[in-house]
């Protein structure tokens, strides 16, 4: 067992094998590199909102209790509450979730379940495309014909309003929901749904009490990915909100939420105007991350 | 009691799916029927006119040029990203902070990305309301995407496929970009494409970042419009639904073609992998 031949092919080629070896360990350590540039991304993000938006409160002795409670927002006067837009945010999100979630659900249930396939196969990838559609045409359609509706049917004297917000924001979310819960309910397997009818479970019966139940944790991001976009919608919001900033007491009050404050006003803040700006958004990021947190929550005390 | 049950039921299944597909069609078609006559060569090629019957080229410039810029900066990253989690990691610590981080991402509102961008490439990196700042955080809205879709179209790619190439004296590097690249293209690519649907929809985020300007730009460090903020601005500005529905054609439009070609290319390159 002699092995010159190796030696000597080693010999040969022991330049381009370290080569070989450093562009390896490069390689990874690059990719390594890439990946944590999203850890970045988000520190930088988080960091920078924090910061500017903590700013005021820990340097110039703005109050932040009354910066949530305040009810009056004049940045003239140097007056920052934002109360208004928190309720006004609480109350669109609340009632376009009551609005899509139950209707999307069911269109997915609808879907995967009772639909005839050849029906099944056309409205899926339609209903799919239009979560691709931009959210401001959305906007433009609930201005054009919802706000005009709520004017005429309602009496208002001003459609855009809290309502119109709803409803658009409820339209908006149907794509991803029915998407996300359709592709979970249609993962649940067969055999769940054969024992069930086998056992005499009625059809209906048994989509409700094992299907629907068995597909919960994809059922659950469905509606987080919807809430996720009703809360965080700003610009189709704009258009239809009428931006009064009252605390709304009914469903025709004109509101500002949230992120249309940050959005009409960042263009000529300045000074504390705009940190309170960037305060606005770290209210909006507890918010979203507070709601992800709750139902995940509520889905893990369904699971046990 | 329980057939009553039953049939309640599944009346309001059959109902919400009309709803749904009632309300989408109302949507699509109002944008198509209050829009359409607007539709011509002069419109989608000819430049703005502040005075009004002008076309919407310039807007169209601008979008190309965030798509382009945002995607030549996201898909490296992203892909070599992605490979990192699903070839070289260790599960672990870091893997789970790197995971965090883009999930995270991934739920952050635009108008916040906005706010960022607005601090950061806009007035400390001092690129000003610009393309290239509107790109840049367009770049981090996406890469999230890109990651998830890679890594999940590299998931694809069958264990006996990097053994086979690593059996035969390949180095992990020499596998990774002649077999499971190659393999995994299909996937990488129908990602890089609804990527483009994401950033063409995308409005808060740009127009905190790039500006209104309603110019033809003259580089990517001057401040103008997206489609989509076009949209916006001519019915917040003037109501002008007419205008705003016709933009509204040419966005549809382009999201369909991504989303056939992102079917196609799949299709396509899976039939000619295997």
């Amino acid at each position: 067992m002699t092995s010159p031949p190796i030696e000597k092919h080693n010999i040969g080629n022991g330049k381009s094998n370290k080569r070989k070896y450093m562009l390896e360990s490069l390689s990874s350590k690059l990719f390594l590199l890439c990946a944590l540039l999203s850890v970045l991304s988000l520190l930088l993000i988080v960091g920078f909102v924090f910061y500017r938006g903590s700013h005021p409160f820990i340097a110039e002795g703005y109050s932040f209790f009354e910066f949530i409670f305040g009810v009056d927002w004049v940045p003239g006067e140097d007056k920052f509450g934002i109360f208004p837009m928190i309720v006004a945010s609480i109350y669109a999100t609340i009632g376009s979730l009551i609005i899509g979630v139950p209707i999307g659900l069911f269109t997915a249930i609808f879907l995967s379940e009772i639909a005839p396939k050849r029906v099944a196969k056309i409205i899926s990838p339609a209903v799919q495309l239009l979560a691709g559609i931009p959210s401001v045409l959305y906007g433009v359609f609930g201005l054009a014909i919802i706000v005009p509706f709520l004017q005429n049917y309602l009496g208002l004297a001003k459609g855009q309003s809290l309502l119109a917000v709803i409803v658009v924001l409820a339209v908006m979310m149907l794509p991803t929901i029915v998407t996300v819960a359709e592709t979970s309910i249609r993962a649940v397997p067969k055999t769940y749904r054969e024992g069930s009818l086998a056992l005499g479970a009625s059809e209906i019966g048994t989509i409700f009490k094992v299907v629907v139940p068995a597909a919960k944790s994809g059922i659950t991001a469905a509606i987080v990915l919807g809430l996720g976009r009703a809360i965080g919608e700003t610009m189709a919001v704009i258009l239809i909100a009428g931006n009064s900033l009252i605390v709304p007491t009914s469903l025709t009050d004109s509101i500002r939420p949230l992120t249309t404050n940050i959005a009409l006003e960042m263009g000529y803040a300045a000074g504390v105007h705009q940190e309170m700006l960037f305060a606005t958004g770290i209210v909006l990021f507890s918010f979203i991350m507070i709601l992800n947190f709750v139902l995940a929550k509520i889905s893990a005390r369904g699971a046990n | 009691m329980r057939t009553f049950k039953d049939n309640l039921l599944r009346g309001l299944l059959w109902f919400s799916a009309f709803v749904t597909v009632g309300i989408l069609l109302l949507i699509v078609g109002y944008i198509f029927y209050k829009g359409f006559r607007l539709i011509n060569f002069e419109f989608i090629f000819g430049d703005y006119s502040p005075t009004g019957g002008g076309g919407i080229w310039p807007m169209v410039v601008t979008t190309v040029y965030t798509i382009a810029i945002s995607l030549v900066i996201a898909t490296p990253i992203g892909i070599l990203a992605a490979v990192y989690l699903q070839e070289y990691a260790k599960q672990g610590r870091l893997v789970k902070t790197i995971r965090f981080a883009t999930e995270s991402l991934t739920g952050i509102p635009s108008i916040i990305y906005g706010l960022f961008g607005a601090v950061f490439f806009v007035t400390t990196l001092k690129l000003g309301m610009s393309i290239i700042s509107a790109s840049l955080t367009l770049t981090i809205i996406v890469l999230p995407v890109v990651i998830r879709t890679t890594e999940e179209a590299l998931k694809t790619v069958p264990g006996a496929y990097r053994e086979g190439s690593l059996a035969l004296g390949t180095t992990k590097l020499q596998t990774l970009i002649k077999v499971i690249l190659p393999s995994s293209m299909p996937g990488i690519l129908s990602g890089i494409i609804l990527s483009m649907g994401r950033i063409i929809g995308e409005s808060a985020a740009i127009f905190l970042t790039a500006g209104t300007v309603a110019a033809m730009p003259s580089s990517i460090f001057s401040s103008a419009r997206t489609l989509t903020v076009h949209a916006f601005l001519v019915t917040q500005e003037a109501g002008d639904i007419e205008l705003a529905a016709a933009i509204g054609i040419v966005l549809i439009v382009l999201i369909l073609v991504l989303n056939f070609s992102a079917t196609f290319i799949s299709k396509k390159l899976n039939k000619a992998d295997y």
